[in-house]
């Protein structure tokens, strides 16, 4: 019974399931945000969802030897605050939403509701409290759990796995997918300089200062989508689902370095030309990658243009042709990622456009 | 014009003893500080740039012998370099090849899993056959290969600063294969 769960679990925890699940998840809680929020065991149950796992899990061995590790600790309790806090806003947020239609103010703004004190000595004071607690805190997890010094490096061992530090799993991740100038420089770059945009792609005023979620539906969705799926998932991945030889293992099982993965990748031009139409690659790029550089063409260039007359024509009227097209690339370059990892997992699909010969893959 | 500029002098001198700024601007002080401080940054700025040096590199050799070609089997991939060179030499059916032990990803350190007969890289799992070709993960390109040549007393001699990158049809250079006579 318990061997058929964790194999259940573990299969759950595949990559492209645990993606569309993660990504189902996020849908599901804004999309049914009263339940999640004002039903007391759907809440409960959510907030309790990570607690849960993490403590039914520690019981494995396998995921004990994972768990325990020192630097993976702060990672299930991050997985802790995102939950909560994401629910805690939501809930805000519905209540704020239920207020607005009722024709109140939000929470924030109503004089009825306020509540206010003084910065001295209210503020100041539980700002004092809470530096010393999280002073104690931190001195005494330093002390019971030592941070885990290695070795001395040593340029002709790499360790086995080999992960970046927690907050760099997510890119560590997409290295996988991408070239790495893509990966390496491009989209961490777009990353930073996408995150300093909001301010000037969002102009939407609805939200300053009070939670809510139906007044800027769309803007809190793709974000979450940014946080969640994108980062804090591709984390947790990176954290407790890769292992040796950087290969993916269920929660459950044992980190065997000689599990055999077959993993043997393919071009897009290679399975036009020599699966599908059964002759060689041509030895010119231009021909060989032809199909991969129009559906890029497509993608980044008709896409765009084809939403900003339909699905996306409001944001469009909107921002004007400048913002909409700094936007829709932004928002076109997240949505390659799942996309990128989706088409490995399933069909090991490694580039779109293969040209070395130019340093130049997508 | 004289008289006044006399007179000045004469009133400071009488009145509050030396005027200090201007005992000060006659003396080259100010200018000294200033020369000296430009040395000092100069010099915290060399002995910052002389810090990115390592005063010791422990780089393994670039040129070495690995021994005499019968010393290995055929279809071995042999490790034994891996610590003190940084090259996998492999003997295949018709001869030896030395490939760098450099992931053409981002440069981490694979490792050759016999049972598999692949290499494979720890940190975001390129595979390579052992040819060198790339053919999982997201490794660009195949590993790239050393000169290597029989020496004068017989022995295999790899030079790792010649390297061979099939992508630019390097691996067809007589240099990048040393062929097995026996
Ligand atoms: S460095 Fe080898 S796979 Fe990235």
């Amino acid at each position: 019974m318990i061997d058929l769960l964790r194999g259940f679990m573990n299969w759950l925890f595949e990559p492209s399931i645990a993606l569309t699940l993660t990504i189902v998840a996020v849908w599901a809680l804004y999309r049914y945000r009263r339940v999640c929020t004002q039903n007391k065991i759907v809440g409960g149950l959510i907030v309790a969802s990570p607690l849960l796992f993490f403590f039914f899990s520690a019981f494995d061995p396998n995921f004990w030897i994972q768990f325990k590790r020192p630097d993976n600790i702060p990672i299930a309790g991050m997985m802790f605050l995102v939950v909560f806090f994401t629910w805690f806003a939501l809930k805000l947020a519905v209540d704020n939403d239920d207020r607005i239609r009722e024709g109140r103010p939000p929470k924030e703004a109503d004089p009825e509701e306020e509540e206010k004190v003084f910065v001295w000595p209210d503020l100041v004071y539980t700002e004092l409290l809470c530096l010393l607690l999280v002073s104690i805190l931190l001195v005494v997890w330093s002390i019971l759990i030592p941070a885990p010094l290695e070795e001395p490096a040593n340029p002709q061992l790499t360790p086995n796995p080999s992960k970046a530090p927690w907050y760099f799993l997510g890119l560590q991740e997409i290295l996988v997918y991408f070239d790495p100038w893509l990966a390496g420089v491009v989209i961490p770059t777009f990353i930073i300089i996408g995150l300093m945009a909001i301010p000037y792609i969002d102009t939407n005023e609805k939200g300053n200062g009070y939670y809510t979620y139906e007044e800027r539906k769309s803007e809190i969705f793709l974000f979450q989508f940014g946080f969640i799926v994108l980062w804090v998932f591709l984390v947790f991945e990176g954290t407790f689902l890769r292992g040796p030889n950087w290969n993916f293992y269920g929660p459950y099982e044992y980190w065997d370095p000689h599990k055999l993965v077959p993993l043997t990748n393919i071009n897009l031009s290679e399975v036009l030309w020599a699966r599908w139409l059964g002759i060689g690659l041509p030895s010119f790029w231009l021909v060989r990658e032809f199909v991969g550089i129009v559906l890029m063409l497509l993608y980044f260039v008709a896409l765009p243009v084809w939403l900003a007359r339909g699905f996306l024509r409001r944001y469009y009227d909107q921002m004007g042709l400048m913002r909409y097209v700094i936007f829709s690339h932004l928002l076109l370059w997240m949505v390659m990622i799942p996309i990128k990892m989706y088409l490995r997992w399933t069909i090991n699909l490694k580039y779109f456009v293969a040209i070395p010969e130019l340093l130049f893959n997508i | 014009m004289a008289e006044a500029k006399a007179q000045k002098a004469a009133g400071t001198a009488a009145g509050t003893g030396t005027n200090r700024r201007e005992f000060l601007a006659s003396f080259p002080f100010v200018t000294a500080a200033w020369v000296a401080m430009t040395g000092a940054l100069a010099g915290v700025g060399a002995a910052t740039l002389r810090f990115l040096y390592p005063n010791v590199l422990y780089e393994p050799p670039q040129q070495f012998k690995i021994g005499l070609p019968t010393d290995f089997q055929v279809g071995e991939v042999s490790t034994a370099f891996k610590d003190r060179f940084g090259v996998w030499v492999v003997r295949n059916d018709e001869g030896f090849y030395a490939l760098i032990t450099v992931c053409t990803h981002l440069g981490c350190t694979p490792n050759w899993l016999a049972t598999e007969n692949k290499f494979k890289c720890p940190c975001h799992g390129s595979g390579f056959y052992s040819s060198g070709i790339n053919f999982e993960g997201p490794a660009p390109r195949p590993l790239e290969r050393a000169a290597i040549a029989l020496a004068d007393d017989g022995q295999i001699q790899v030079d790792k600063s010649q390297k061979y990158l099939f992508e630019q049809g390097g691996w067809d250079d007589p240099s990048s294969f040393l062929p097995f006579t026996a």
